[in-house]
C-alpha cells in the first residue's frame, strides 16, 4: 500500500505505539460516527424544522470528526482500509464506540440528555487533545473543540428550557437524564489503550472532574436531579455493545455493502 | 396588535429555578439579520421560529450562517416589527418617484470606492 500516513507524519514514538493509537482513534472515531448516525435519524422528525436543521448540523460536525479519525486509523493500521472500509465494512464486534452513543434516540429529551453528556465530554476531550503529540489528533482537536462547544451550548439551552419549563417537559427531561446516566461511567473509564499513549491520548478519568462541574451546574439550574444509576454500561471499547448497535449498523452500512464503492 | 405572544399551554408563569417572571413562551416568529462581514450593515435574511431570543440566535446560526455567511447575527421578534401595508403604498412611496434630483446620479463615482 502507498503510505499516505507519511504525509501526515509517522506515529509518534514509532511502531510500539501504533497499535494502541489505531485502537484509540477507532474508539473516538466510532463514537462520532455512531452518534452522527443516531442524530441523523431525527431528520424530518424533529419538533420544529429549525431543530431539524440544528440536529443535522451537529450530526455533520460529528461525521466530519469521524472521517478524520477513521482515515488516520486506517493509514496507521497499514492494511489498506480507508474511512469507508472502516465505517461500512466492519461488523458490530469490531466497533469501539461507547454504548452511550448507540442507544436509541427516545423522545427529544432523551436525545437532549445524551447530547449534554456527550458534548460536555467532547469539550473536555478535544480541549485536552489540542496538546497531543499526534499531529492529526491535535489538528483535529483545534477545530473540533469549537464544534463541541456549540453542541454543548445547544444541549444546555434545551435542558434548561425543558427542565425549568412545563411540568411535562420537566418530567420528560428528568426521565431523559435517568435513561442516559448509566452510560456516563464508560466515558471516563480507565483503559489500557490510553495508558500506552502518554502524550498522545488523554487519560479518560482525568476528564471527569471538569465534566461533572459543568453538567451538574446545568442540571441544577434546570431544577433537575443528577441521577444515581444502579448499574453502569461497560465494554463498548472492547466491542461488547448493547443490542441497539446491531440494528443501527445494517441501516448505516446497507448502501455501501450492496453497492461497494458507490459514489454520488 | 398585541405586543406579547401567547404563552404556550401549561408553561408556568414564573421560572421554577429563579422565580422570575417568564418572557412569553411558545414558539413565536423571529426576524433574522446577518452581517456578512465587518464594515457592512446587518441585512434581513429571513425568519424562523424559536421559543425565546437565545434559542432564536442559535437557530439563526444553524439556518442562516452554516456556510460561513456571517460574522454577526441579530434576531428581532417579528411581533415588534411595524410595517407599512399595501394600502399605504401610494401615500408612502409615490411622492418620491418624480424627484430625480434626490438621486445621487449627478456625481462621478471615484474609482475603487466600494459599497456605494
Amino acid at each position: 500500500m502507498s503510505t499516505p500516513a507519511a504525509a501526515a507524519g509517522p506515529a509518534p514514538g514509532g511502531t510500539s505505539t501504533t497499535e494502541p493509537l489505531v485502537a484509540y482513534l477507532l474508539g473516538l472515531g466510532d463514537d462520532a460516527l455512531v452518534l452522527a448516525q443516531r442524530l441523523g435519524e431525527w431528520i424530518t422528525r424533529a419538533p420544529q424544522i429549525e431543530e431539524d436543521v440544528a440536529l443535522a448540523n451537529i450530526a455533520l460536525d460529528l461525521l466530519g470528526q469521524a472521517r478524520v479519525l477513521l482515515t488516520r486509523a486506517g493509514e496507521l493500521e497499514g492494511a489498506g482500509r480507508d474511512e469507508d472500509a472502516l465505517a461500512f465494512g466492519r461488523d458490530e464486534r469490531d466497533f469501539r464506540n461507547v454504548c452511550l452513543v448507540e442507544i436509541p434516540n427516545g423522545d427529544f429529551a432523551v436525545t437532549t440528555a445524551r447530547q449534554l453528556v456527550f458534548s460536555a465530554y467532547q469539550c473536555e476531550l478535544w480541549s485536552a487533545l489540542r496538546d497531543s503529540a499526534d499531529p492529526v489528533l491535535s489538528g483535529l482537536a483545534g477545530k473540533a473543540v469549537k464544534e463541541a462547544a456549540y453542541h454543548r451550548d445547544h444541549a444546555t439551552h434545551w435542558v434548561l428550557r425543558l427542565g425549568d419549563g412545563t411540568d411535562e417537559g420537566h418530567r420528560r427531561m428528568q426521565a431523559g437524564l435517568d435513561r442516559v446516566w448509566p452510560y456516563v461511567d464508560e466515558l471516563f473509564a480507565a483503559d489500557d489503550v490510553a495508558a500506552h499513549l502518554a502524550g498522545v491520548a488523554v487519560d479518560p478519568p482525568s476528564l471527569r472532574a471538569p465534566w461533572s462541574a459543568y453538567v451538574e451546574d446545568v442540571v441544577a439550574r434546570a431544577t433537575l436531579t443528577v441521577p444515581s444509576p444502579t448499574w453502569h454500561a461497560r465494554g463498548g471499547r472492547r466491542g461488547l455493545h448493547t443490542e441497539h448497535l446491531g440494528h443501527l449498523l445494517p441501516e448505516m452500512q446497507h448502501l455501501h455493502r450492496a453497492h461497494p464503492g458507490a459514489r454520488w | 396588535m398585541s405586543a406579547t405572544t401567547p404563552r404556550a399551554p401549561g408553561v408556568p408563569e414564573v421560572s421554577r429555578a429563579t422565580g422570575t417572571p417568564r418572557t412569553p413562551h411558545g414558539w413565536p416568529l423571529w426576524e433574522v439579520f446577518v452581517r456578512s462581514r465587518r464594515g457592512l450593515s446587518h441585512q434581513h435574511v429571513g425568519s424562523l421560529h424559536a421559543p425565546d431570543g437565545a434559542m432564536a440566535l442559535r437557530n439563526a446560526r444553524d439556518v442562516y450562517t452554516r456556510r460561513g455567511e456571517g460574522v454577526s447575527l441579530w434576531v428581532v421578534p417579528s411581533s415588534q416589527v411595524l410595517a407599512t401595508t399595501p394600502d399605504e403604498q401610494d401615500p408612502f412611496f409615490d411622492p418620491a418617484m418624480d424627484k430625480a434630483y434626490r438621486h445621487p446620479t449627478f456625481y462621478e463615482v471615484p474609482e475603487g470606492v466600494e459599497h456605494l
